[in-house]
């Protein structure tokens, strides 16, 4: 039973003294906030483009096939390349500034990368709606704009809620990629307090309890809104 | 009697395919014209061609005496004057049945919500469906869903009605509930353009009937005319078989 002792120890050691539990929680305010921010600008980014790729079908405005190419660009570069090169990339670009705010750092940085997957979803949500819809709307004589926000869009939404909660569920545990970039989330913080024990595990381990529960959690919270949004509405 | 609405030599094409290869039609206000012809002869596309939900190649549609298939026309505007009722009824899943009436002239400022409330109720108590107000479309059968997109189109107040096959989609019993709907509204006067496949009703609601074939109008006339002694061969075809 000494192993066991031993484990429960170096547990102990990475937990308690030095008021350590402390830099834990510091570092899971630090992911908490990069994600709840990198998601609003990541749905914010996300209906933009896929809106845009959608209208520009429906039009011949040449500013809107314009910005369709541009974002389809966007969408192919961030899609094609790993996020750790793109936060390098954007770091070293814009953020280097010594005194920049960490959390917006790390939202900007998950954000546009969530932004090109969230796109996505949405456009493949926006054309699941049968063209009927858009016609009947169009046909009452509301505008195409109109239409998109107050037929499509609610419907769009309610079918990808489970492939966005995903979407959302893998942006909190890739924000653990920006502790590269001196922000000190919860990995960052794990990694801190192993320097310090010379033992790097259990930190690594704590921190990974804490992901899991933020990922249950959230998965939970999905599961409970989709369930609510199909009351009633049922086929 | 003057012009509802009025079609100049229209053609459309998809493709290489020409669907409509140059349709003048002049309807006037009050009439009821049944437009009948096999399927993939351009009947739904002249339909859908009215309110522009598909753009005329070349050709003009004129709507109350003003072409709208001009650039600067706001197609909104005129869409808000001509309802139409679809195939496959189209209603808004996620709104009630209330919300699928009011939320158009809403939203566009024609009604206030208490007035649209108001007019839905009326216009359920008109279809037979007073109850329903508050029942989601999937929750009802189609017969019911197809009548309430009629009144859904009738909210708007508009000039004219456009129904495209309004009862192909539905059960064999349930054809009936909406036909009669669709005759109430032709005895109140109501400007009608309907694509069916319903004989009955053409002979019976139709002031005059069309028959659409290969993107143009084979033969017109009135319904006694057209069913007891129709002149174009394959219209005596067609009838052979559908009658």
């Amino acid at each position: 039973m000494n192993w066991l002792k031993s484990i429960g120890e170096a547990f102990y050691n990475a937990w308690v003294p030095e008021k350590r539990y402390l830099a834990y929680l510091s570092g899971l305010r630090m992911t908490l906030l990069i994600s709840l921010f990198a998601v609003i600008l990541g749905i914010l980014i996300g209906i933009l483009i896929a809106v845009t790729r959608v209208s520009s079908r429906h039009t011949k405005s040449p500013v809107v096939k314009f910005l369709n190419k541009l974002a389809v660009l966007y969408v192919t570069v961030i899609r094609g390349t790993p996020m750790i090169v793109q936060i390098l990339i954007i770091y070293n670009l814009i953020f280097t500034s010594p005194n920049t705010n960490p959390v917006i750092v790390g939202a900007v940085c998950c954000g546009i990368n969530s932004g090109a997957y969230v796109a996505e979803i949405i456009r493949a949500g926006i054309e699941s709606i049968p063209i009927g819809q858009m016609e009947a709307g169009r046909s009452l004589g509301m505008p195409y704009r109109m239409t998109m926000t107050t037929i499509i869009l609610p419907q769009a939404i309610r079918n990808i809620l489970p492939a966005l909660g995903n979407e959302f569920i893998s942006l909190i545990k890739e924000t653990s990629v920006i502790s590269i970039i001196a922000v000190n989330d919860l990995t960052k913080m794990a990694g801190y307090v192993g320097s310090r024990t010379w033992d790097v595990i259990p930190p690594y381990v704590i921190a990974a309890l804490f992901y899991l529960a933020m990922t249950l959690g959230l998965s939970k919270m999905l599961s409970m809104v989709e369930h609510r949004m199909e009351k009633g509405t049922r086929k | 009697m003057s012009s509802m609405i009025e079609t100049v030599n229209l053609k459309k094409t998809f493709g290489d395919h020409e669907v409509l290869r140059g349709i003048s039609q002049h309807i006037e206000k009050g009439e009821k014209v049944v437009i009948i012809g096999p399927s993939g002869s351009g009947k739904s596309t002249f339909l859908r061609c009215l309110n522009l939900l598909e753009e005329p190649t070349s050709g003009d549609v004129i709507f109350e005496g003003k072409k709208i298939n001009a650039p600067k026309v706001d197609i909104d505007q005129v869409r808000q004057r001509m309802g139409m009722v679809f195939q496959q009824f189209n209603l808004f899943p996620m709104k009630t049945v209330r919300q699928n009436i009011t939320l158009a002239p809403v939203r566009l400022k024609k009604m206030t919500q208490e007035e649209a409330d108001a007019r839905a109720e009326e216009l359920l108590k008109r279809i037979g469906l007073p109850d329903k107000a508050d029942a989601y479309p999937g929750m009802l059968s189609g017969g019911q869903q197809q009548r309430i997109a009629i009144a859904r189109a009738l909210a708007m107040n508009p000039d004219l009605m456009l129904f495209d096959e309004p009862t192909s989609a539905l059960d064999p019993e349930m054809v009936g509930e909406v036909l009669s709907i669709m005759k109430e509204l032709a005895e109140d006067g109501m400007t009608m353009v309907v694509v069916t496949h319903e004989m009955g009703f053409a002979r019976e609601v139709g002031s005059r009937v069309l028959f659409i074939d290969e993107g143009i109008v084979a033969e017109e006339n009135t319904p006694y005319e057209f069913f007891t002694s129709p002149q174009n061969p394959r219209l005596q075809d067609f009838l052979s078989k559908v009658l």
